[in-house]
């Protein structure tokens, strides 16, 4: 033994090292460690916003320098640095050495098949049991087997000169839930490295009625889609009295060599996926002045149920259908409200409550005019009987959707299915083992129970109580 | 009634069964203890059914399935479900392990947590969600995350215990590190306590409880001599705790409750705990963070802060297989990692900034 450590080579002693615990435990600090800082210091952000954090910190006068030379360490950006991404490698590197250098011992562990032991053997368990019973030892021999059955085990049986032993198992593979765990890891950075290289994260605002090919990343670099995607609308629905948004919706069309293949509505937790590309409704927003210009659906429904949907713009005039009464639109706030004088004003530039004003007029002579708000259809009805709609103002809101690629994310999401089966293998299943053996002496029947588990020995010890109770009842219907 | 009125009453149960606790471990008379479970047990019940009530509120109110209504939307709902989670978890290990005396540690942590929503005047109103958290794996998310923390807090309590019964030496780092730990929380609840009984307001965000309530009262006064009489009593507590931790020691002793008790109760509840914060917390998390922003993994503090605790408790389950790290060096693993869930928890929303939504609430 001695000469053998001597002649330990490099490869002998790095190999050692990776398949160490004790790394493992060196690079779990590391990470933890590093990723603290990069949770105070905000990843990257504009210089100054950090330098304002360390001057409050460190002082005015020490902040630059400090910053320098967290800076040229990489931890503005610190996820991405070489340094991180290095120590996440050496982490994996560690994993892989590691279980290699003990898969086998446990494979071994996990093929051995349970066999029967001398009773002082099992006298030396961690968990026994011991009942005398009067009777035949022949008698018990079908007992044993029923009563191993009912706490879930298959026994085998041997004879011998101390007596009849019946031995069983259970669980033996659950001794690679751990190794499942950590294969599970590697699994998912296998997954996230695919879609780093593979992939692509990209953003894109799409007014409503535009149609685009390309998506936009970080300053402005366009990503080819390899289709066109069209918004045809966007609404937001508001929780009553509030200008709390409930659900926002964009209505999308997919267009692939100038023709439509797919139509559907995607709102935030429900995206649209074609051809391997993700969009995800991410916010929304004012087309930049476009406000004046959007287009008005409206729907007019006469007194005696003419019903009619017509498109218009500020300015625009119509006729209710089967009427005389024509309606002018004359002004338009997307955020109506009314201030304790009575009078109507704008409270933000977001389409939080829209409001259309319209003057009516009876064979050319005023009747009336008002506001008609698109969220209160009870002033959609007109002093004369009649009714105006208000649908939607199109046209002068865009959608703001995130658009990913990530060939990758399947794997990592069968690495997490992994990780979970292999951690309810490691922590809630044990490998059990248990023996009984029933000899005769005098008249008198032994039964020795030996058991062992490799975790939660508490709960495999009541079942080796029940499985005594089973046994010291006897022989039922007294054979 | 409505639920707050049954919070009230739950609130005021556990803190009469924190205080019943510690004076049974004090005086050991069988019935105090009796009285100290009962009122644990009433307080739960109370809370549950507040659970239940508002549960019913906030379906009322949101027009949308039953399930989207489960009442862990923001830091005041999900701080309860914790409190509830480790009740109902340190229950179960009175009843199985016939031993009361882990009350008297557990407790304070449920008492901490509903001073903290006390004295924070967090937002109690039942607010409509907000588009991205109108998702199936958020409720999953949220629920597991806390039925995690509450097994991490029973383990952080019994690895504090199991330090105190094994340290010898005053001068010992592991001592040391006891009664340090034992006395910056004991400060923090009593200081958080007199912000309370000083301010008595509620206060609309988090960020303005930072800046101008939190710790006002004491060690941030504006009357400077305020100020340093507080930081001279927190130093002379902590003193005190170190000078007469052994006395915890004897009583803790008395009651029959071994170390390897202690450390196998660590342990299981880290080993329960585990799993449950892997999948419920990181892989839920990642999950939803996937189909709401199309990322499942972007770095952002919450997210990192998850990881960083994750570690810890790796940390934790490894170190206890590396020669020499069983006991005491794995027990102040246990109480470390329990401080990176705090963090996890409440820091990241108060002290760092973070897209996710309790930050912003
Ligand atoms: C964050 C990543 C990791 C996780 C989540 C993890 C998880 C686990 C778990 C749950 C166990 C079982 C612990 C127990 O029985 O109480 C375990 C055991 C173990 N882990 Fe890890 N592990 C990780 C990384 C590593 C690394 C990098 C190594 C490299 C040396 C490693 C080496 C081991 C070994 C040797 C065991 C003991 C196996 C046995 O008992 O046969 N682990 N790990």
């Amino acid at each position: 033994m001695e000469k053998e450590k001597e002649k330990k080579t490099i490869t002998d002693k790095v190999w050692d090292l990776f398949a160490s615990v004790k790394l493992a435990i060196i690079i779990f600090s590391l990470i933890a460690l590093t990723s603290i800082v990069g949770t105070i210091v905000e990843q990257q952000a504009e210089p100054e916003r950090n330098l304002k954090l360390l001057a409050k910190m460190f002082g005015e006068s020490s902040a630059p320098t400090i910053y320098s030379v967290l800076d040229s360490l990489g931890f503005m950006n610190m996820y991405h640095s070489w340094w991180f991404v290095g120590l996440l490698l050496l982490f994996a590197a560690n994993l892989i050495i590691c279980s290699f250098d003990r898969l086998p011992r446990v494979l071994k562990m996990v093929n051995e098949k349970v066999r029967p032991l001398p009773p002082e053997h099992l006298e030396k368990m961690s968990i026994k049991k011991a009942v005398s019973l009067k009777g035949k030892a022949s008698q018990f021999r079908e007992l044993g087997v029923s009563a191993l059955n009912d706490i879930g085990f298959k026994p085998l049986e041997s004879s011998g000169e101390q007596g009849t032993q019946f031995y069983a198992e259970k669980g033996n593979f659950t001794r690679l839930g751990v190794y499942i765990t950590h294969l599970s890891i590697l699994i998912i950075l296998a997954g996230a490295i695919i879609g780093i290289f593979f992939g692509f994260n990209a953003f894109l605002n799409l007014p409503e009625g535009e149609t685009s090919s390309v998506a936009f990343q970080d300053r402005g670099v366009e990503v080819p889609l390899g289709f066109a995607l069209r918004c045809d609308n966007f609404e937001v629905d508001y929780y009553p009295n509030s200008d709390m948004p409930k659900a926002y919706r964009s209505w999308l069309t997919v267009i692939k060599n100038g023709r439509e293949v797919m139509k559907k509505s995607i709102v935030v937790n429900d995206p649209l996926v074609y051809e391997g590309i993700t969009f995800y409704q991410a916010s929304y927003g004012p087309v930049p002045n476009a406000m004046g210009n959007g287009i008005f659906i409206l729907k007019l429904i006469s007194k005696n149920g003419n019903s009619e949907q017509v498109q218009a713009k500020l300015g625009d005039s119509f006729a209710i259908p089967g009427t005389s009464v024509r309606g002018k639109i004359v002004d338009f706030s997307p955020a109506l409200s009314i201030d304790p004088s009575g009078r109507a004003f704008t409270y933000a530039d977001q389409l939080v409550n829209p409001a259309v004003a319209i003057e009516f007029s009876d064979s050319g002579e005023k009747k009336f005019s008002g506001w008609l708000l698109k969220r209160y259809p009870k002033t959609w009805d007109l002093p004369d009987g009649n009714r105006v709609e208000f649908m939607d103002y199109w046209g002068v809101e865009y959608t703001g959707m995130q658009v990913r690629k990530d060939p990758g994310v399947w794997i990592v999401y069968l690495g997490c299915f992994i990780m979970a089966a292999g951690l309810y293998i490691t922590f809630f299943m044990s490998h059990k083992r248990v023996w009984v053996n029933i000899s005769e002496d005098k008249n008198e029947v032994k039964v020795l129970i030996g058991a062992s588990a490799n975790r939660n020995r508490a709960a495999f010890e009541h079942k080796i109580e029940k499985l005594a109770g089973l046994l010291s009842a006897g022989p039922k219907g007294g054979k | 009634m409505d639920s707050s009125t049954f919070f009230g009453l739950s609130t005021v149960a556990y803190i009469l069964a924190m205080v019943t606790y510690i004076i049974y471990l004090a005086f050991k008379k069988e019935s105090l203890g009796i009285v100290a479970t009962a009122l644990t047990v009433a307080g739960f019940v109370s809370q549950t059914l507040a659970f239940g009530l508002r549960w019913k509120e906030f379906y009322d109110i949101g027009q949308m399935g039953i399930l989207r209504a489960v009442p862990l939307t923001n830091l005041y709902e999900s701080l309860i479900f914790f409190v509830w989670c480790l009740i109902l978890a340190y229950l179960i290990i009175e009843f199985k392990y016939k031993n009361r005396s882990f009350g008297a540690f557990v407790t304070p942590v449920a008492g901490l947590a509903l001073a903290f929503i006390d004295i924070s005047g967090m937002s109690t109103n039942i607010q409509p969600l907000v588009p991205a958290l109108q998702s199936n794996w958020l409720l999953a998310h949220v629920m597991m995350s806390f039925i995690a923390y509450a097994m991490f807090a029973i383990s952080f309590s019994t690895g504090l215990m199991y330090l105190i019964v094994r340290t010898e030496n005053r001068n010992e780092p592991a001592y040391i590190f006891w009664t340090v730990m034992l006395s910056i929380f004991i400060i923090t609840l009593s200081a958080m306590g007199l912000d309370y009984f000083t301010f008595r307001v509620a206060i609309q965000s988090q960020e303005e409880l930072i800046k101008s309530y939190l710790f006002k009262a004491s060690f941030m006064s504006s009357s400077s001599s305020v100020a340093v009489l507080s930081w001279g009593i927190a130093a002379a507590f902590t003193f005190f705790i170190w000078r007469f931790g052994g006395t915890l020691k004897k009583i803790i002793a008395g009651f029959n409750i071994s170390h390897e008790m202690l450390d196998e109760i660590t342990y299981k509840s880290i080993a329960i705990g585990f799993p449950i914060f892997t999948l419920g917390g990181l892989i839920f998390g990642a999950i939803w963070a996937d189909q709401a922003w199309g990322k499942y993994w972007t770095w952002d503090p919450k997210e990192t802060w998850s990881l960083i605790t994750w570690f810890f408790y790796a940390f934790y389950l490894h170190s206890r297989l590396m020669r020499g790290w069983k006991g005491k060096k794995v027990a102040i693993v246990a109480v470390l990692g329990f401080m990176a869930v705090i963090f996890t928890y409440l820091g990241v929303n108060l002290l760092l900034s973070g897209l996710h939504s309790y930050g912003a609430q």
